[in-house]
């Protein structure tokens, strides 16, 4: 019996849990996949939005302007990479200055600090490679990055230390009311709840229709991406958007916070909700259209693309709250962007809801900080010295491309909820990001998860599921 | 701070013959820098044979041609260290590196030769859609999971590209137990060696579809189908063209690229065509006392001919200790490759300083038949040599005598063309 069970162990479910965590609750996380973090929150532009974007007065544009301001302050706490590098958004014709200032205004209405309207020479000393065409931009300091996959395990593992329990390859399949509780039925035997958080962000139509007479509409709508090696640094600094206007919604270049340069999203409207597949087309949108905010882009530098699915609600808004007709049910759906930015302010939300409705105590053992996974690189050559001298795992580089140590994938397999696939491994380490990617690394890192998680080769995987590495060995079936 | 003569980074084919005749030339200390666990590099895991023709009038298997150059190496005492990762190299030579049991050390060199070889154009460089399954490996990845780990990639297989690696890869899991149904690649020929098209296809009958590539990946957690389509002139797929093939596994074997991220961290000028250091014809590279060879230097498609090359790198470093007076870089002649011709190795010459004779590598960019290679010293040609077919996926060479050139002390520019008649 549970007091909470979230559905969804993305950004948004593990943000409720992390806040929900701070109190008296038995709290489950249930997610369909093998891990945290691998839906939407794993593929998007990996941006902290400054809040101009959004209609004012949504909800949308507050939790996107509280979770901007809460960002850095939770960085710190739960140690994961996030910087303010600014955002920009060009303008390329005299004719669309007017919508450059209305979105100046609709940053100022929804709260955003430091706007301004720059022209075309600021924006050539900010931006040596915008386009010849550029007349002039709004600037956003307040824009960031930050690293989607740190951040999700941060909330995850944070709540995990604080005892929410996580359980994996779980996936709902319906429910039944009872007198106070919800029983969640799912692949793995019933849950029994009290409350009931729905983050299944693509499928959180489908979980809240089961209970709602009031029904919710999500299409997914892919976006496809394009990532640079990190060679490529520098080729710009800010995240640079293309002013919304007769093109459609403009594809972004930004970097990341490890030094890659990320080109898209392309948004197309689709059926499948697993549909995270590339496109020719959509990759073919992207090289057409990158080069109308900057140009020269170094396309050489490629390393890898992807798709992610955004959670589309029909009515463009967050749609946080009970749900009508099913008490104790919260929706935490229709999270498309800029829901990584409005993650931290979700969760707050969404707990302040339940702590609303149930009173809980506060869990005096709650500890709100958590240290992420060391990364060497970050230490000096003393630092880096020593620690090889006491761990000597740290001295051994896995990954030639990302310069990954032995004993960060080590840290990543046994800390909580702990990496058990070469995707697991990825998002919490970055071995096999880099430009051969996991050509090199991937024996290597399927020897240390044979060994440290007790498997055969042939029950290794790269996400979970049945998606084995090899098929077997050599000859067993001659 | 650890002092050696030349460091050596890298303890593949390259960095073994390097390190060798460096030894044979003079130098006293040398030090081989390996990431790997054991010396010989790729070679451990090319289990066929085939190698060390030119070198050896044999033919040998990966391992054994790596034996002959390790045991060398142990004859002459030269040191190395293995799970070890160069980190950085600075202008001034010192190498700092890390691994488990000596933590970080620097090295201060005198000379450093870059022998890091190359890695293969991914899926991700090559921007084919689809969905990102379990069962896409480049063909090299695969070859260690069979070769070293035993492993099974997969039973049913579709291979992207014509390298050798992918032909090689082809037969490999053919042997294995494994349908292997198809070789595809985009371009009007393949980029492999022509024997192995023979002895890995063609003896196996496995299809080389030239001009098709992969549009699409199928299977959401392993792979479940590939889609091939036909490609135009522009190597844009043909629409209308596609084939599906129902498979588990999909090999690549599209490239590869010389891995020269600490080349260009210290700021060794690369050719954009062949992503290696520009080189004299003493194989060194922009910044002096740092040297090239092997894959990292341009890719080859025998191992022979990286341990020549490597040799002569090896060398020069160890005359270049000896006599470490930089030389005068405005004396080198520039070589320049022309129609047809893609790069060359070296990239400049000093004809006086220059041995007897040198050899310079180069690869042509499209198939040739009955052209004629050609060297010139501005308009004067020198070389002039038929041959009957020339196709990109093999490496070639011309030879320049230091004699010949001493006779046009004012030469500006020696070019290599391919010609008509």
């Amino acid at each position: 019996m549970y007091d909470v069970v979230i559905i969804g162990a993305g950004v948004s479910g593990c943000a409720v849990a992390r806040e929900l965590a701070r109190y008296q609750l038995n709290i489950c996380v249930a997610e369909k996949e093998e891990d945290v973090c691998c839906g939407t929150s794993k593929a998007n532009s990996a941006i902290v939005h400054a809040g101009f974007d959004a209609e004012s007065g949504s909800l949308m544009a507050r939790l996107n302007v509280e979770g901007n301001e809460m960002m850095e302050g939770l960085s710190r706490e739960l140690d994961f990479p996030f910087r303010r590098n600014g955002s920009l958004v060009i303008c390329l014709r005299e004719e669309e200055k007017p919508e450059l200032e209305t979105l100046y205004q609709r940053g100022l209405k929804n709260g955003v600090k430091g706007l301004r309207i720059i022209g075309r020479e600021e924006l050539n000393t900010l931006e040596p490679n915008s386009s010849d065409e550029a007349i002039g931009a709004l600037y956003a300091p307040t824009g960031g990055i930050v690293c989607p996959f740190a951040m999700n395990f941060a909330f995850a593992e944070n709540a995990a230390e604080n005892g929410v329990k996580f359980q994996f390859d779980t996936k709902v399949t319906g429910f039944q009311r009872t007198d106070n509780d919800w029983i969640i039925q799912t692949n793995q035997g019933e849950l029994k709840s009290r409350y009931v958080v729905n983050a299944a962000g693509v499928y959180a139509d489908k979980i809240h229709n089961m209970v709602s007479p009031k029904k919710l509409h999500i299409t997914p709508r892919r976006g496809e991406y394009c990532l640079l090696d990190r060679s490529a640094e520098g080729f710009v600094k800010h995240t640079i958007f293309q002013l919304p206007g007769k093109f459609g919604k403009g594809v972004l270049i930004t970097p990341t916070i490890h030094g890659n340069t990320l080109i898209g999203p392309t948004a197309e409207d689709i059926g499948d909700r697993e549909g995270t597949n590339t496109t020719r087309a959509g990759l073919e949108e992207l090289m057409s259209r990158a080069g109308n905010t900057v140009k020269g882009i170094p396309l050489r530098e490629i390393i890898t693309s992807f798709a992610g699915l955004r959670a589309h609600e029909d009515g463009h808004e967050f749609c946080i709250g009970e749900a009508e007709g099913a008490p104790g049910f919260i929706d935490c759906a229709g999270i498309e962007s800029p829901g990584l930015t409005a993650a931290p302010a979700i969760g707050k939300l969404v707990a302040e809801i339940i702590r609303k409705l149930e009173h809980p105590l506060e869990n005096p053992d709650f500890t709100g900080t958590r240290k992420g996974i060391l990364d060497p690189k970050t230490l000096s050559k003393e630092q880096h010295a020593a620690l090889i001298q006491e761990h000597p795992a740290y001295g051994n580089i896995v990954c030639r491309c990302e310069m990954i140590t032995e004993g960060e994938i080590l840290d990543a397999v046994h800390r909580p909820l702990g990496a058990k696939s070469l995707d697991g491994v990825k998002r919490r380490t970055r071995a096999g990001m880099g430009r051969c990617q996991g050509g090199f690394c991937s024996p290597k890192v399927m020897e240390i998860l044979a060994e440290e998680r007790k498997l055969e080769y042939s029950e290794i995987t790269k996400s979970g599921g049945k998606s084995q590495i090899i098929v077997g060995t050599n000859k067993d079936r001659l | 701070m650890l002092k050696y003569e030349i460091v050596i980074v890298g303890g593949g084919p390259a960095g073994l013959a390097a390190a060798i005749a460096a030894k044979e030339h003079g130098a006293a200390s040398i030090l081989v820098l390996e990431r790997d666990g054991e010396l010989g590099g790729i070679l451990n895991q090319c289990i066929h044979n085939g190698f060390g023709l030119h070198t050896f009038k044999e033919e040998l298997t990966g391992p054994e041609y790596a034996a002959r150059f390790i045991d060398r190496l142990f004859q002459a005492g030269i040191t190395y260290k293995l799970n070890t990762m160069v980190m950085d190299i600075s202008a001034d030579k010192v190498v700092t590196a890390i691994n488990r049991e000596d933590g970080m050390i620097e090295i201060h060199a005198r000379a450093v030769i870059l022998a890091m070889g190359c890695r293969e154009r991914s899926r991700g460089a090559l921007n084919i859609p689809g969905f990102r399954p379990a069962g896409v490996f480049s063909a090299g990845t695969a070859q260690r999971l069979v070769n070293i780990e035993g492993c099974l990639p997969g039973r049913k297989i579709v291979i992207l590209g014509s390298g050798d690696i992918g032909l090689i890869m082809a037969r490999r899991m053919a042997l294995e137990g494994a349908r292997v149904q198809v070789v595809a690649e985009l371009l009007p020929y393949s980029s492999g060696l022509k024997r192995n098209i023979v002895q890995c296809l063609d003896d196996f009958g496995i299809p080389l579809k030239l001009r098709h590539t992969v549009v699409n990946i199928h299977g959401k957690k392993r792979v479940e189908g590939v889609t091939i389509a036909q490609v135009d002139e522009r190597q844009k797929p043909i629409s209308g063209s596609e084939i599906y093939y129902e498979c588990d596994t999909l090999l690549l074997s599209c490239g590869l690229i010389p891995e020269n991220e600490l080349s260009k961290t210290l700021g060794v000028q690369l050719n954009p065509v062949t992503s290696g250091p520009l080189v004299n014809e003493c194989l060194e590279t922009s910044v002096e006392g740092i040297f090239a060879c092997g894959n990292v230097l341009h890719v080859h498609d025998l191992v022979d001919f990286v341990s020549q090359e490597a040799a002569a790198a090896g060398t020069y470093a160890a005359s270049y200790i000896k006599n470490s007076t930089g030389h005068e870089k405005s004396r080198d002649i520039p070589i320049s490759a022309e129609s047809g011709v893609r790069y060359t190795v070296p990239n400049t010459v000093h004809p006086q300083r220059m041995e007897e004779k040198l050899t310079v590598r180069f690869r042509v960019g499209d198939v040739y038949k009955n052209c004629y290679v050609s060297v010139y010293v501005d308009e004067k040609r020198l070389i002039h040599r038929k041959k009957q077919v020339m196709a990109p996926g093999e490496m070639e060479e011309v030879i320049l005598n230091k004699e010949e050139l001493e006779a046009y002390p004012g030469m500006s520019k020696i070019t290599v063309k391919l010609e008509e008649d």
